[in-house]
């Protein structure tokens, strides 16, 4: 029913683009996105020119835009997979959709093709249920509902904020696992949506996200950049950084966070083997980050995400910085960042959020 | 790193027995007898002590009416609860078994998608005997079925996961609703194979449902206790769900795992919604008291077993939730009753599980 009620307008799709001819990624995608504004960051280390189709209503930002825009700032960076993140600075909508440019759209276990974009925004736009879990899964789904022993005054659920996807084929997973595994294909499509619990902490792909821009925009961002960050996924923790800040804000302001559907296909590429030459910085950095998301407690006074961020980066600052230098530059950049919410990012995030 | 299981699940035929409450018949034992036929049943018989329930023929089974309840427990029988399902927590008391698979008798055999028929039981079987993850959600589910592992960002220390306690299933066609939800939608089947087994995170509460669990009773037996149900008492359909409160409670301090998903049963009996809201109607309003309580309940860490666990929650129900209504007065008594009921039948393996030096993150 919500659904209806959302405009197009109200949504843009951001697409970082780190491979230079997006044809057949653009054509693939063109059913599902051709009605919506796009915007296309391109990776700054990219090179060659831009290839996109016709047909489709979008923008384009480059390094020189970023510059412009961001000016130079030693905190953050919007190269690689981060680029994208500009997009969602820039962006004047209340919903963002962003996907991986190496993902083309799934099909259902009936051969369906999944709109991706529909799934999320249908997350986005039903309650969230964080406080008590639906052992059938999301309640507002066709044919589910509570089931006994459910609170009622629990089933008005809260706002979603975070609408997390998944991924058939190559799943995300990091590059040990993949590097031990390689034959591993994710073929089994679940068919549900369900609300991350409160003070569960999880892993935020960015490959597939889709997200309440004026509730969360600000808790979004280029914050943890590894000194060997590549081009490949298992070569970043940007986005799981982020995601548990994001988690951690949506779990302080009464938010919810769902994960499951909407599936894409995610297509073949990179080398785990190589990826593993680099140091694990990444796998061994996740050992320090999530006792302290566990661990972290936002003031009451925090209600908005920039409060919240703002908060964060101060904690990060005191107790993770000693521990190493790339927390350290965690913490500026997640302060740079909401400074240039601020300026940039049209006010509407500060939208306050009713205490649960 | 998960390992994919490339050996069978195992039988367990001689580490589980099947707990079935009945008032009615075991005609349903039927359908489930290539399932079932291995293992050995304990049906508990609620009701009129004096009617004769027929077990088909083949199945190596133990019978307890309420006269054999009365016989075996004595004064302590008062915790067993009387026309309730609940009744059958005294299966778990009797059973000497590590594992207990509880299923309601209106419950078949379901198929999955492709139209195979689904061996919940091997399923209930191999969540317990797979690690839990309740640390930290694995976005593509239980890490350590086939075709899954562990995402992106996972924590390396976090994949050894921990033991699982309970594991719940689910159900198609007839889905576990309550009276008001049954009343609105009384149409509404669940026809929706979701193909997961998950682990509810640490700190999560959720409505257990007794239609469908395994549990590893060496573990969590005697948190199982389903409550005082039926007659003589202000509230029915409530009994799995105080079970699976404090048994969450329990797990969570003592760093077990609980799953639930896969698999599914056939339900095929909707009960009367106006019968059902009749018993539901104090534990809807009650529900609103009993969840902060749940949520807020903190264990000392000198509970160290589950019967220690199970001990504090009933002084604290007591204290906090005998405000509410006398009956969570009686319902602590009957909690304490039922531990010692507990230890009495199984005196050796009494303290269920202690843990060597275990560090709860």
């Amino acid at each position: 029913m919500s659904q209806a009620s959302i405009k197009d307008i109200e949504i843009d799709i951001v697409i970082g683009a780190l491979h230079s001819d997006l044809t057949s990624f653009m054509n693939e995608w063109r059913p599902v996105f051709s009605r919506f504004h796009l915007i296309i960051v391109k990776d700054p280390n990219l090179k060659e020119e831009l290839q996109i189709p016709e047909g489709f209503n979008l923008d384009i930002f480059t390094k020189s835009d970023i510059d412009q825009v961001v000016g130079t700032s030693a905190a953050l960076h919007f190269s690689g997979y981060s680029c994208r993140y500009f997009g969602y600075l820039i962006s004047r909508k209340k919903y963002v959709i962003s996907i991986d440019d190496d993902c083309i759209p799934a099909r259902d276990n009936k051969g369906v093709l999944v709109d991706a974009v529909a799934q999320h925004i249908s997350n986005l736009t039903t309650p969230a249920t964080p406080f008590f879990f639906n052992t059938l899964y999301d309640p507002y789904r066709k044919g589910a509902d509570f089931v006994r022993g459910y609170p009622f005054s629990l089933r008005s659920g809260v706002t979603c904020a975070l609408s997390c996807g998944l991924w058939l084929n190559l799943a995300d997973h990091d590059a040990p696992t993949q590097a031990l595994k390689p034959m591993l294909r994710n073929s089994r499509y679940v068919d549900a949506v369900m609300t991350v619990p409160a003070r569960a902490l999880m892993p935020v792909s960015g490959i597939n996200i889709g997200f309440d821009r004026e509730v969360v925009g600000p808790a979004l961002f280029p914050g943890l950049r590894l000194a060997g960050e590549g081009k490949v996924r298992w070569e970043t923790v940007e986005d799981i950084w982020c995601g548990m800040c994001v988690k951690v804000v949506c779990d302080h302001l009464g938010l919810g966070v769902k994960s499951g559907l909407p599936y894409v296909w995610r297509k073949e590429g990179g080398d785990p083997i190589e990826s593993l030459r680099k140091e694990w910085e990444g796998v061994k950095l996740m050992e320090e980050v999530v006792p302290f998301f566990q661990s972290v407690r936002l003031p009451r006074s925090a209600v908005t995400a920039e409060e919240c961020v703002v908060e964060m980066a101060a904690t990060v600052k005191e107790r993770l910085g000693p521990l190493d230098p790339v927390f350290a530059r965690a913490a500026e950049a997640m302060v740079e960042w909401v400074k240039l919410w601020k300026i940039l990012g049209a006010g509407s995030s500060s939208t306050r959020v009713q205490e649960t | 790193m998960a390992q994919p299981s490339a050996k069978p699940t195992p039988l367990l035929k001689d580490e589980l027995d099947i707990v079935i409450p009945t008032i009615r018949n075991l005609d349903f034992l039927e359908m489930w007898r290539p399932f079932f036929e291995p293992y050995h049943l304990i049906i508990v018989q609620d009701g009129d002590p004096s009617k004769i329930i027929k077990v088909p023929d083949g199945f190596d089974y133990e019978l307890y009416n309420r006269n054999d309840i009365n016989r075996i427990l004595g004064p302590k029988a008062s915790c067993i609860s009387f026309k309730d399902s609940a009744c059958r927590c005294f299966g778990y008391m009797v059973s000497k078994k590590k594992y207990i698979f509880t299923i309601d008798d209106d419950c078949f055999v379901a198929k999955d998608p492709s139209g195979k028929e689904i061996n919940a039981l091997e399923q209930h079987i191999t969540n317990l005997l797979s690690p839990s993850t309740p640390f930290f959600f694995n976005t593509l589910y239980d890490p350590y079925r086939d075709g899954a592992d562990f995402v992106r960002g996972y924590p390396f220390s976090l994949r050894e996961g921990v033991p699982t306690a309970v594991s719940h299933g689910l159900w198609l066609n007839i889905p576990d609703y309550d009276a008001p939800t049954q009343l609105v939608k009384p149409l509404e089947r669940n026809t929706r194979y979701v193909d997961a087994v998950l682990t509810i995170p640490k700190g999560t509460l959720f409505p257990m449902c007794g239609m469908n669990l395994a549990f590893d009773r060496e573990l969590i037996g005697p948190a199982m206790y389903f409550g005082l149900m039926g007659d003589g008492q202000p509230i029915g359909r409530y009994d799995d769900m105080w079970a699976g409160w404090c048994m969450k409670v329990i797990c969570d301090h003592l760093g077990w795992g609980v799953k639930t998903g896969l698999p599914y049963i056939w339900h095929s009996k909707a009960s009367n919604p106006f019968v059902n809201l009749k018993k539901e109607y104090k534990g809807i309003y009650w529900q609103e008291e009993l969840i902060p309580f749940f949520q807020s309940a903190i264990l000392p860490k000198e509970c160290t077993t589950v019967q220690k666990c199970y001990l504090e929650l009933s002084k604290q129900v007591k204290a906090k939730l005998g405000k509410v209504d006398p009956y969570f007065l009686k319902l602590a008594d009957a909690m304490v009753t039922w531990i010692e009921a507990w230890d009495e039948l199984n005196p050796s393996g009494g303290d269920s599980t202690k843990l060597p030096n275990s560090t709860t993150k």
